[in-house]
């Protein structure tokens, strides 16, 4: 079934009556089977209303209940995003997707801890959702340039994962699922967990990783593919010419300490035996040839 | 956001962390008020025996003492001649560029005995979610280096949010520093006062270097630098008052009047992208390709044809720049949005640098007719590597010649 949604997937909305949330569940719904998909929204003071068909109730709780929803796709507020990443959790909803960017990371932190040892998974936040192609698009991303296709996306970035779609489509290549993970410090899924999601994977057959300056995960997730993965991995760092100490647009893509380069990650990548490439324009052509 | 070392000083004496008294100044004669009035003999918390002032250049950047922003007064002249030295000065750092950054506040302080120097750092771990707390017994060393060459000697600890940091943790990594049994006890009450300190102001940095013990066994935040998280500045209006636009990049200040994300660099290809992955996947790609990147621009999703206006003209203003190359993904934001804020901005700004545009997604071919259709000397690209070459060779090409040594010339 690809990984985390499908056609089958039911979700609820939080913040679906704003004007972002309005814009992107309409994309949402009317993409592929988005329709069915797509079944209730939170909103305590337009409870009992809905917008152009889908019910709105109060809570998230009450949202589950009537609708059967276990996916909330989130587009709240930054001052209020993580109080709704942990009514989502506290809900025990398998997935949240928290597309919101600039949530402060104190709030991520403490809602982070409260959801250790839960069951709710969490996307993001300061991410573009995640896509099954053909089936169901949870998010902000263009549905139409993707096509299902057999090859796993995961990535901390918006339109640079557009891209590597893109470059993946010039090669004929389609996408079991793709994931932006979110370009925040402190966030859910890391490389590492999608990746072991995507080695699990029937529907998969490579996986293309797109990191970029900042953080650890991506050494992290190499060392952990040296080790398990059995599919092939292709690489890209963003950032091989940033400077450090700047914040280069995401809250999390800076170089602290020395740490976090560019240079750094994609060492380590290709110790563990990823392929990487050092040009973002060849993403989609490195992939095919490491294809068996 | 970054604030002057005397307002990280401020706001961490109100958690209740030792430091020691200082004054902010502005000017020779305030400096020499300030160190009147510290070396009153009569004030019980009074450091030593007075007759020592420290005066300390206020800027940004780290690695102030090297450059000569730290200097030890021994008299009332000495402060009043480092205090004019510094005043005006250009300060040169590791952290400043070779143009150095202009000192306009200086804070005095009273001067401390010092017997030994530690490093304390908060700041998150990102893999961990938790705040770590790095001790060393290796104070007033660059601890880049210290964990770059004896990582052993930076003791952490993962602080868990929801209960705080505990005295018993506070006191036990202050005793694997080797902070001795009279000193822990207030040595732990600091550190807890730091963790406090970043977690209600939202901080994304504390640093202490060094903290210091003086010879009757007190411990000392003598240097503290503190950073804040932008994303909270919005329920802290008080911190947020604190930004001081001397210290940063005026391009940057204009960006982000526009909520544009900008950062200025060395070279001189423009770059406006949107997206932070894709812009800096550009400005790789434009290095890959030979060419040095001016700027990392990202637009964001949502930009107006306005904003796009606005983040042109605001890579027009440096003098260096020889191309503009525009790359555009478009998802939310559609080509043709992007298409017209370029046309009306370059209809508004004399357009002076060949302009590579290389648009894909949403709406692509109405952007590209807007282009086409403008008049303007458009140099379209098919995507990105082509653009990223097409912008190297154009900047080359416009690089006008240097010119030869005066040789013969009078």
């Amino acid at each position: 079934m690809a990984i985390l949604i499908d056609r089958h997937t039911r979700v609820m909305t939080q913040g679906m009556t704003g004007k972002t949330g309005q814009f992107h569940t309409r994309m949402c719904r009317d993409y592929a089977d988005g329709d069915q998909c797509f079944v209730a929204g939170v909103n305590p003071k337009k409870a009992g209303k809905d917008f152009e068909g889908i019910p709105v109730y109060a809570s998230v709780m009450e949202a589950k209940q009537a609708s059967g929803a276990t996916v909330s796709v989130i587009y709240v507020p930054p001052p209020f995003a993580a109080a709704a990443i942990e009514e989502a959790a506290d809900a025990e909803l398998d997935l949240v997707i928290c597309i919101t960017e600039g949530i402060p990371v104190r709030d991520m932190l403490r809602v982070c801890r409260k959801m250790e040892g839960r069951k709710t998974r969490l996307i993001g936040p300061n991410c573009p959702g995640i896509i099954t192609p053909d089936e169901i698009k949870i998010g902000i991303m263009p549905g139409y340039i993707h096509k299902k296709g057999r090859i796993g996306v995961v990535s901390r970035s918006g339109t640079l994962t557009y891209e590597a779609v893109a470059q993946l489509m010039e090669q004929g290549l389609g996408q079991s699922t793709c994931i932006g993970i979110g370009g925040d410090p402190v966030n859910g899924l890391k490389h590492l967990d999608v990746m072991k999601l995507f080695n699990e994977d029937d529907e998969t057959d490579a996986v293309l990783m797109v990191g970029e300056i900042g953080g650890s995960d991506e050494e992290d997730c190499a060392r952990w593919v040296r080790d398990n993965m059995n599919k092939p991995v292709v690489g890209f760092i963003a950032g091989v010419s940033a400077p450090p100490g700047r914040r280069m647009g995401h809250a999390g893509a800076v170089i602290s300490g020395g740490k976090g380069t560019a240079q750094e990650k994609l060492a380590v990548m290709e110790a563990c035996r990823i392929t990487v490439t050092r040009n973002p324009a060849e993403m989609g052509r490195v992939l095919k040839s490491v294809l068996r | 956001m970054k604030i002057h070392e005397y307002q990280a000083k401020e706001i961490l004496r109100a958690f209740g962390v030792a430091i020691p008294r200082g004054i902010a100044c502005f000017s020779v004669a305030e400096a020499m008020e300030a160190a009147h009035k510290l070396n009153k003999l009569d004030r019980p918390d009074k450091l030593g025996k007075g007759g020592l002032w420290v005066v300390k250049a206020q800027i940004h950047a780290g690695g102030r003492g090297k450059g000569g922003g730290v200097k030890v007064a021994r008299s009332l002249d000495e402060v009043e001649q480092y205090a004019g030295q510094m005043l005006g000065m250009q300060l040169v750092t590791r952290q400043t560029g070779a143009g150095g950054q202009a000192v306009r506040r200086l804070l005095i302080e009273e001067g401390v005995e010092i017997t030994r120097e530690f490093y304390i750092g908060l700041v998150v771990d990102r893999s961990r979610r938790r705040v770590c707390l790095m001790a060393s017994a290796e104070g007033g060393m660059d601890i880049e280096e210290v964990a770059a060459k004896t990582p052993e000697k930076i003791r952490k600890i993962f602080i868990d949010p929801i209960a705080g940091l505990t005295a018993s943790e506070a006191g036990d990594i202050a005793e694997s520093i080797g902070i001795g049994p009279q000193a822990v006890k207030e040595a732990s009450e600091l550190l807890q006062g730091l963790y406090r300190a970043y977690d209600a102001t939202d901080a994304s940095l504390v640093e202490i270097n060094p903290l210091v013990m003086t010879s009757d066994n007190r411990v000392f935040a003598l240097d503290a630098k503190l950073s804040f998280d932008d994303n909270a500045l919005f329920r802290h209006p008080e911190l947020a008052a604190l930004r001081d636009l001397d210290e940063e990049d005026p391009a940057e200040i204009e960006a982000s009047k526009y909520d544009l994300s900008y950062v200025s660099l060395d070279g001189n290809i423009g770059c406006l992208v949107n997206g932070a992955g894709l812009a800096m996947a550009t400005m790789d790609i434009i290095k890959l390709y030979g060419g040095n990147p001016a700027n990392f621009l990202d637009v964001g999703g949502g930009a107006t044809a306005e904003k796009v206006a606005e983040a042109f003209k605001l890579m027009l203003r440096n003098p260096e720049l020889r191309a503009i190359l525009i790359n555009i993904f478009g998802g939310i934001m559609k080509c043709d949005v992007i298409a017209e804020g370029v046309v009306a901005a370059a209809r508004e700004v004399k357009l002076g640098v060949p302009l590579v545009v290389r648009l894909e997604g949403t709406n692509v071919e109405l952007g590209r007719k807007i282009l086409a259709e403008s008049g303007l000397p458009i140099i379209s690209a098919a995507n990105m590597a082509d653009a990223a070459a097409k912008a190297v060779s154009a900047a080359a090409a416009a690089i006008p010649e240097t010119p030869g040594p005066a040789t013969g010339r009078t």
